[in-house]
């Protein structure tokens, strides 16, 4: 039996360190737009202490231990809690390094097993410790090789690694979008905070951005706040990516895929690849028309982290297509296919979904104009989204569709985030099978193969009720047989 | 694929208990005594009436809701096993039909709460590694029950692999 450790006394500087950084934004608006009253110097004060205090605490009543057949790890100061793995049942082992841990040479290990709430968080070690523990946890035995012996490392492969030209797609993705809307959320809060204080440095930025603007005509105005907005996205995002995936490379080694990346966190990702259920690429609305996409590996063990399971940030899709065929491994590549589309019910259910908002917004519209003396153009407006509306019904019932792959079961579905899927047939166990009221009226139905891996659903949406059932029967042969009535064909086209 | 039999799925065979139903009924009225009785004591201290009138209809839909849903459920309720897997039917209005093969059966559990023993009866709960949760079979007679659960036990037991 190994003994207890503690981790590194460097996390004591580095868990407050952390915890400062995320308040940052705050302490920015203290600092510089505050008055300087000491009374907010003093709190400032005493929450630093507090912090330090807490990081000491943290480390002083952490302490994990990697026994033969567990690993442990005892928290908490009062309310103790105490963490065990079976060695046996680790699947994956994560590694992150926040800019603190690279400070200080340290990193962070989540170790993970099949099951989702079954996970240790080992915040804190030095990075030879944590490379160490990684190596030593993933292997199954002790008689598995070393996976620094020359054998093993013949084996290792480079799949990918980061083209600095995939940085074009950085806009197209919706992170740069959404980054921007959060940041101008929290800009919004931090200025009705100075406002409120009556502070003039921003405030009188402000107004004379509204004195510009009420100079111009409306139109400028909207192309001027578009034309920023799209600027700072482009930016935003490019900034993001470059964060976010430096240094990405996806290698194989032993039966394990790493994914390594980022700039100021440094991430490394494994994953066993007995545990791999499934390939999963997303292609967003632009990113789609740019061809570019994105690739996740469907698997269990990695819990609640969705980003963990990244295995191409968005790249071109031939590029996406190539790493998904050598991460399979497979006689027959998942993605190679061409998909099976799916009956006109499934577009009139397409459609109805799409333009039923539409119309009902109108209709209330409509009414208000009628009976409330409300405006026109609300209804006009809402009509001409009729038009946007049934193109998205038809671009969804487009990308329905399935095939049966080799041993790989694939799906598509979705417009504006276009997820194709393709899990692997030994991995799914057992089926779910929707037919809604609307559904067994129009005669299809959806087919979901369940997995061990979490928050993955991947499912055939509205197939032919023919279609569905010979696809769960052909995926896997005799789990829904039992169930299945040939019926001579007469009453059907 | 047109000279082809067309394939459609059927229900399974079994239903639960026909006991489930009056404990289904069971469980409505007590949930609805508790909503009316409290509009009752609410109608002692209020001269209004109103009280009384929401009573008065609330007990309309509780009357309705005890003698329709618990048929309706027992009705669309249908469960079946073989030695390769287990097979459940639920939903109204959305059905949703469930397969989980034996041989990936990691527990097996028997439930029988206070209102359950009441009608002699047990809910089945199979549960497989998968993320999208257990196959539930509730209203199952104790008897059929405990023995549904014996045989899994012993099939999932026998059925080599380890479940994930």
């Amino acid at each position: 039996m190994s003994e207890w450790r503690r981790t590194s006394p460097r996390m004591i500087i580095v868990r407050p360190l952390h915890e400062v950084a995320g308040l940052l934004p705050v302490l920015f608006a203290i600092v510089v737009l505050g008055r300087g009253d000491p009374r907010e110097l003093l709190w400032m004060g005493g929450a630093l202490v507090l912090l330090l205090l807490h990081g000491l605490v943290t480390w002083w009543r952490t302490t994990y231990r990697v026994g033969e057949q567990q690993v442990e790890l005892h928290t908490g100061l009062f309310g103790r809690r105490e963490r065990a793995l079976r060695r046996d049942r680790v699947r994956t082992v994560e590694r992150t390094a926040r800019f603190g841990h690279r400070l200080f040479g340290l990193a962070e290990l989540h170790v993970g097993t099949g099951q989702h709430e079954d996970r240790l968080q080992l915040d804190g070690v030095t990075a030879e410790e944590a490379e160490r523990l990684r190596v030593e946890l993933l292997r199954r035995s002790p008689a598995a090789p070393d996976p620094e012996s020359a054998a093993a490392r013949e084996d290792s492969a480079i799949l990918a690694t980061l083209d600095w030209r995939w940085l074009r797609f950085a806009p197209l993705t919706l992170s740069g979008i959404t980054s921007v809307l959060v940041g101008a959320v929290a800009l919004t809060r931090v200025l009705g905070e100075v406002s409120s204080r009556e502070d003039d440095l921003l405030t009188a930025a402000a107004r004379q951005v509204a004195a510009w603007m009420a100079r111009n005509s409306p139109v400028v105005d909207a192309l001027a706040v578009l034309l920023a907005l799209a600027g700072l996205v482009v930016v935003v995002s490019l900034v993001g990516y470059a964060l976010a995936y430096a240094g990405y490379r996806l290698t194989r080694q032993e039966r394990t895929l790493r994914v390594r990346r980022g700039l100021l966190t440094a991430r490394s990702v494994a994953i066993e690849e007995a545990r791999l259920r499934g390939l999963r690429i997303r292609e967003e609305l632009l990113l789609r028309a740019a061809r570019g996409a994105r690739l996740a590996a469907i698997t269990s063990g990695l819990g609640g982290h969705h980003r963990g399971a990244l295995l191409v940030p968005p790249a071109p899709l031939d590029e996406v297509h190539r790493v998904a065929a050598d991460v399979a491994r497979d006689p027959e590549p998942p993605f190679a296919r061409p998909l099976q589309r799916h009956p006109r019910a499934a577009l009139r259910r397409r459609l109805f979904r799409a333009v039923c908002p539409v119309v009902a917004l109108a209709a209330a519209a409509g009414a208000l104009r009628l009976w409330a003396g409300a405006p026109d153009w609300p209804w006009v407006a809402a009509l001409v989204l009729l038009a946007p509306a049934v193109l998205l019904g038809f671009d969804r019932h487009r990308a329905l569709g399935h095939a049966l792959a080799g041993t790989w079961l694939v799906s598509r579905s979705g417009s504006v985030r276009r997820d194709t899927s393709a899990l692997r047939c030994g991995g799914i166990i057992g089926w779910r099978v929707h037919r809604s009221f609307f559904q067994r009226r129009a005669g299809v139905l959806t087919l979901e193969p369940t997995t061990a891996a979490p928050h993955e659903h991947p499912r055939v949406v509205d197939i032919g009720e023919h279609d569905g059932i010979r696809l769960a029967d052909e995926a896997v042969p005799g789990l829904l047989g039992h169930l299945v009535v040939r019926d001579a064909r007469d009453d059907y086209s | 694929m047109s000279d082809s039999p067309r394939l459609r799925l059927r229900f399974p065979q079994h239903r639960v208990s026909r006991r489930a139903v009056a404990m289904w009924a069971a469980q409505v009225v007590a949930g609805w005594a508790v909503v009316i009785g409290a509009q009752l004591v609410a109608a002692v201290f209020d001269p209004s009436g109103w009280a009384l009138v929401t009573a008065a209809m609330c007990l309309v839909v509780a009357a309705a809701h005890a003698t329709v849903m618990p048929w309706w459920r027992y009705r669309v309720h249908h469960w079946e096993t073989t030695p390769e897997a287990v097979y459940t039917v639920s939903g109204w209005f959305d059905q949703e039909w469930r397969a989980a093969p034996v041989s990936r059966i990691q527990t097996v559990d028997t439930r029988r709460g206070p209102v359950h023993r009441l009608f002699g009866l047990a809910a089945l709960t199979v549960t497989t590694a998968s993320a999208a949760g257990s196959l539930v079979i509730d209203g199952l007679d104790a008897e059929v029950a405990a023995r549904l659960a014996d045989e899994l036990t012993r099939l999932t037991q026998a059925t080599p692999g380890d479940a994930t």
